[in-house]
C-alpha cells in the first residue's frame, strides 16, 4: 500500500519561497492568484499484511516527516 | 590569548561526528589549542558517550540536510544519550548544523527554517550575547531562520534565555542587522537550564585574530567551559 504524506509550514510561518513564487507571478501579470504555499510529498510504500498500516505512517509523519512545531501534514491513502 | 587553561582545570569533551559534519576538526583544533582540553570525536552510531563533562555538536551538513537541516542527526543512536547527558544537567553547546540538531531533538525550543532571502548566506555579523557584549564571528547557513511562536519566544524573554541576538558594532538589534529572518534577530538559545547552548554563529572559525580579525569565538567557548 502506498500513502501520500503531505507537510507544509503552518500558516503562521513564513514561506520564503512560496512568497517568491508568488511575487514572481505577479509580476508576470497573474493577478488573479492569492497565495502559493510550498510543501514536501512523501510517499511511503507499506506491505499490506502490516497490522494498523495507518497509524505506523501516522507515526512516522509526526516523529520524522513533519517538525510540529513548524509544520503540518496530512496522510492520504494512494493505492491499496 | 592563546593557551589558557580553564578555570575548572581540563574538563573532557566529546565533539559529535555526524556524516556531513565539516565543523568538527576546528572545533578539535581550537578546545586543544587554546585550552588545553581533551577531546574525544564521538561516531554518531555509538550507543553510549565515553565519560565526558560536556558535548559539542558541530556545524556541517549532517546527512545531507535531508529531509530538514538536523532532523535525521537528530534521530542517530548517539544523540539518545546526548538527551540522557543533556537531562541529568550535562552541558552540551550545538554550533550552527549542530543548533538544527538540537532543536530537532527538542533539547531547544523552536525551529530553524530557511532564511528569508532564500540564500546561503557566508559572512562575518556581529553579536549581541546575553551578558551584552559584542562578539564578532562569521556564519555560514542557508537554514538558520530561528522561528519559536509567539507564547514561546515570551517564554525565552522572560526567562532571559536569549544568548546571542545579530546586532551592529554597537549593539543595536534592528531589521537591517537580521541576516536571515530571524524573530526577533535571535541567534543562539539557552535550554532552561542554561546547560544546552546552541548558535547559528561559529565560535570556532572565530579563535586567531589571523582567521578573519577576530578571536571572540573564544569568549563563547570559555563561558561553555565555565559552565560545565
Amino acid at each position: 500500500m502506498e500513502y501520500e504524506v503531505l507537510v507544509q509550514l503552518k500558516a503562521e510561518v513564513l514561506d520564503p519561497e512560496g512568497r517568491a513564487i508568488h511575487e514572481t507571478l505577479k509580476t508576470h501579470g497573474i493577478s488573479a492568484i492569492n497565495s502559493v504555499t510550498v510543501a514536501k510529498r512523501y510517499v511511503v510504500s507499506i506491505s499490506k499484511d502490516v497490522p494498523a498500516p495507518e497509524s505506523i505512517v501516522q507515526d512516522v509523519a509526526s516523529r520524522y516527516l513533519a517538525n510540529p512545531v513548524s509544520e503540518t501534514f496530512t496522510i492520504k491513502r494512494l493505492h491499496a | 590569548m592563546n593557551k589558557r587553561i580553564s578555570p575548572v582545570g581540563t574538563p573532557r569533551i566529546g565533539v559529535m561526528q555526524f556524516p556531513g559534519s565539516n565543523c568538527d576538526a576546528d572545533c578539535v583544533d581550537a578546545l586543544s589549542r587554546h585550552f588545553k582540553i581533551e577531546v574525544e570525536v564521538v561516531w554518531h552510531q555509538t550507543a553510549e558517550l565515553p565519560s565526558l563533562d560536556a558535548v559539542i555538536i558541530p556545524g556541517g551538513f549532517s546527512f545531507g540536510d535531508y529531509l530538514r537541516s538536523g532532523a535525521l542527526a537528530a534521530h542517530s543512536p548517539i544523540m539518545n544519550d546526548v538527551k540522557r547527558f543533556a537531562e541529568r544537567g550535562g552541558a552540551v553547546l550545538g554550533i550552527c548544523n549542530g543548533f538544527q540538531i538540537l532543536v530537532e531533538t527538542g533539547l531547544l525550543p523552536g525551529v530553524l527554517l530557511k532564511n528569508n532571502s532564500r540564500t546561503f548566506i557566508c559572512k562575518k555579523t556581529a553579536l549581541i550575547n546575553h551578558n551584552k557584549k559584542i562578539l564578532k564571528m562569521p556564519i555560514a547557513h542557508g537554514e538558520g531562520r530561528y522561528w519559536i511562536d509567539e507564547e514561546g519566544l515570551l517564554r525565552l524573554e522572560g526567562d532571559g534565555l536569549v544568548a546571542f541576538r545579530y546586532s551592529d558594532d554597537y549593539g543595536a538589534t534592528g531589521h537591517a542587522q537580521n541576516p536571515n529572518g530571524s524573530v526577533a534577530n535571535i541567534a543562539g538559545v539557552f535550554s532552561q537550564n542554561k546547560k544546552v547552548l546552541g548558535l547559528m554563529p561559529h565560535p570556532e572559525r572565530a579563535t586567531d585574530k589571523i582567521m578573519g580579525g577576530s578571536d571572540d569565538g573564544l569568549v563563547v567557548l570559555e563561558e561553555f567551559i565555565r559552565r560545565i
